[in-house]
């Protein structure tokens, strides 16, 4: 452990107005210093036995620099996400957050104090964020000076060789990277789970991890981080509905239940890595699971406001009962192709695999068979 | 610390819309000029209604990168912000004239400084001028040149007009091109028939359109007669009813843009020391004019 001595002056600077960080501690009075970490106490030094003892707490030391001089930024999100990658304390959790799944001990490890957090630096502390990777680690592993680094890629590229992926190193790249998936199709919700993989950053400092992270979930930090301080503002699908003008004036008046199918159908696990904390009103929960995605979604999205429009429009027709002729293994089909659709699974099904419904030409059989000359399904509107 | 948020329209089907922004803003990031530069989307992310929450600076300063006043900057943008207190009345403009407002954001205790739209700040009619040199590629293009600037117009708002009408009239007042008219999609004077209102055989036509899309680049072109089928794309110049017509695309992906972003944060009391002038010497310098035949379109 490297304690420089630039490190050294920074904290004596400080030393007098006292310290209180991360199990250090160091307070003035009458020009005799105290020194405590959870190691032990010293008490009654002068200057020269305050330097000697906190060189010889050099962890401490570093520590304490990079985080109020590096970092700094004291109270803000950028701060707390960069402790949450290391999984150091999180100064600013609220109590009535402790139940939220972003807390210290949040996927079964607790925060970790100087010296453990230091052994795990050398190897690196590796987090997810959505489909993020994220790894914090010193940048000089065998003599650490307290100066952390960043590396970022896809979960599913956690195992890849660097070699294979395409680095980067300008967080503004991140936009492009986020833009379409491995199809190449256009992504507009950038909280879906189809980001494409095959890239890495590699050696971020911490603003350029932040501003990264930013371009690939724009607003998940501020969010996460006002959950996490139990003051997440949530705007209910009613408040959100009744705000807007315009073209979107008449999504209000979809009803109720119409929109619990619209969050099963677009704000699941499966669609969106953001977790739905918003309800029908204040009170008035959807009866659908809101999924158990890592950021909070506060409102309904644009997204979902657009196509809100579209049920809002759908649903002011009335229902009908139609009669039309379909043999037991036809209707089951319906329910097979609706499926495939919504499971967005039609690109999966084999050319010849003839036994699933959803299969091409299964369905160009059934449209040879059921459709009439003007290319619809043949039914009948029963009268009442 | 100040921060600078350039507020756009983005798209929910296309990917390009966000472009301009995302090339203004970058620009803007590399003066230095602001601690935190952020794109915002009415139909990305990040959301208006959550932008101002990812910043650490007290002070921001809102531009929208919109070409008129109405619907979107007047009532969308501000109810997004959560600006309470916003009137349209602050801005004092007669339809073209919006400089800023200061409001506080109230979800995060923030001053915002509401800048009036890029496309109404008097730095748009160098733009625009500039647009006409890089569809030329000359740098002293005028004598003997028409202009045309056009806008999308609509009966809903009034405004929408004005802003067209405004640098056409700033331009003519140059006595630099020969003819200079605006023209519009949904209301008369129409680009359609862009021929029968100049006399000069060669016109520019400049769009004033913050984004390429639907508009800039299948309408109009076909419109005009450029072209059959936009997806065929089109020469720069075409010749129609012998005029040569010069028609690239969008005024708002000029590299210009970023000034006049910056202009109205400045208006707004942003401190953007030498920003401009790096902006400007940057615009100038890739604004090496290069006929683009398509711009893109069909390609």
């Amino acid at each position: 452990m490297t304690v420089a001595t630039d490190d050294l002056e920074a904290l004596l600077d400080q030393a007098s107005s006292g310290i209180a960080f991360d199990g250090l501690h160091v307070a003035e009075t009458d020009g005799e210093y105290a020194l405590e970490t959870p190691d032990g106490e010293r008490a009654g030094l002068d200057e020269d036995a305050l330097r000697d003892a906190l060189a010889a707490n050099g962890e401490y030391v570093t520590n304490w620099r990079y985080w109020q001089e590096t970092v700094g930024g004291a109270g803000t999100a950028r701060r707390a996400f960069l402790r949450w990658c290391e999984r150091a304390p999180l100064a600013d959790a609220a109590d009535e957050a402790t139940s939220t799944p972003w807390t210290e001990g949040d996927d079964g490890a607790a925060a970790l104090a100087v010296p453990e957090r230091y052994d795990a630096l050398r190897d690196g502390i590796d987090r997810e964020w959505g489909q993020l990777a994220i790894t914090a680690r010193f940048v000089d592993a065998d003599d650490p000076d307290g100066e952390r680094v960043y590396d970022l890629w896809h979960v599913d590229d956690a195992d890849a060789d660097l070699a294979d992926l395409e680095v980067h190193d300008d967080p503004r790249d991140a936009r492009e990277l986020a833009t379409y998936d491995a199809d190449g199709r256009y992504r507009p919700l950038k909280t879906a789970p189809t980001l494409p993989g095959g890239w890495a950053f590699t050696g971020l400092s911490g603003d350029d991890l932040v501003e990264t992270v930013e371009f690939f979930y724009p607003a998940t930090v501020a969010n996460w981080h006002r959950e996490l301080r139990g003051n997440l503002d949530v705007d209910h699908w009613l408040e959100t509905a009744e705000r807007q003008t315009g073209i979107y004036d008449v999504i209000d008046e979809l009803p109720r239940e119409a929109v619990a199918w619209m969050a099963e159908a677009c704000c699941v696990d499966s669609q969106c890595l953001r977790r739905r904390e918003w309800e029908y009103e204040d009170g008035d929960d959807l009866d659908v699971d809101g999924g158990d995605g890592p950021f909070p979604c506060r409102e309904p999205c644009s997204l979902v406001v657009a196509a809100a429009r579209k049920w809002t429009t759908l649903e002011s027709e009335e229902e009908r009962t139609y009669e039309l002729e379909l043999t037991t293994s036809e209707i089951n089909q319906l329910t097979e192709l609706i499926d495939a659709v919504a499971d967005g699974r039609t690109d999966e099904i084999r050319e010849a695999d003839v036994y699933d419904g959803a299969n091409r030409y299964r369905a160009r059989y059934l449209r040879a068979k059921r459709f009439d000359d003007e290319g619809e399904l043949e039914a009948t509107e029963v009268d009442d | 610390m100040q921060a600078l948020v350039i507020a756009a329209h983005g798209s929910h089907l296309n990917p390009d819309a966000s472009d301009p922004t995302y090339a203004h803003a970058d620009t803007i990031r590399e003066t230095g000029a602001f601690d935190e530069v952020r794109e915002a989307f009415w139909k990305e992310e990040p959301h208006f209604r959550e932008v101002i929450r990812t910043l650490e600076s007290d002070e921001v300063f809102v531009v929208p990168l919109f070409i008129s006043e109405g619907y979107f900057t007047e009532q969308v943008i501000p109810r997004e912000l959560r600006l309470d207190d916003w009137d349209p009345e602050k801005w004092e403009s007669d339809g073209t004239s919006a400089s800023q407002a200061t409001l506080e954001a109230e979800d995060v205790g923030k001053t915002i400084h509401y800048c009036g739209p890029v496309g109404t700040h008097d730095a748009m009619t160098d733009v625009i001028v500039q647009r006409a040199e890089t569809a030329t590629g000359d740098s002293d293009v005028g004598e003997g040149v028409g202009l045309s600037v056009v806008g999308h117009g609509t009966d809903r708002n009034e405004n929408s007009a004005k802003a067209i009408e405004y640098h056409s009239d700033r331009i003519a007042e140059r006595d630099r091109f020969d003819e200079v008219k605006a023209l519009f999609m949904d209301e008369e004077p129409e680009v359609d028939d862009v021929t029968d209102y100049f006399e000069s055989d060669d016109i520019v036509v400049v769009p004033l359109f913050i984004a390429d899309g639907y508009h800039t680049q299948e309408d109009i072109p076909e419109d005009m007669g450029l072209t059959e089928d936009y997806r065929l794309g089109w020469d720069v110049p075409s010749e129609v009813d012998g005029h040569r017509i010069w028609y690239t695309g969008a005024v708002g992906t000029e590299d210009l843009m970023a000034d006049v972003v910056l202009e109205r944060a400045a208006d707004a009391g942003a401190d953007i020391g030498d920003a401009r002038e790096a902006v400007r010497e940057l615009a100038a310098s890739v604004a090496k004019p290069e006929p683009n035949a398509g711009a893109g379109a069909g390609d």
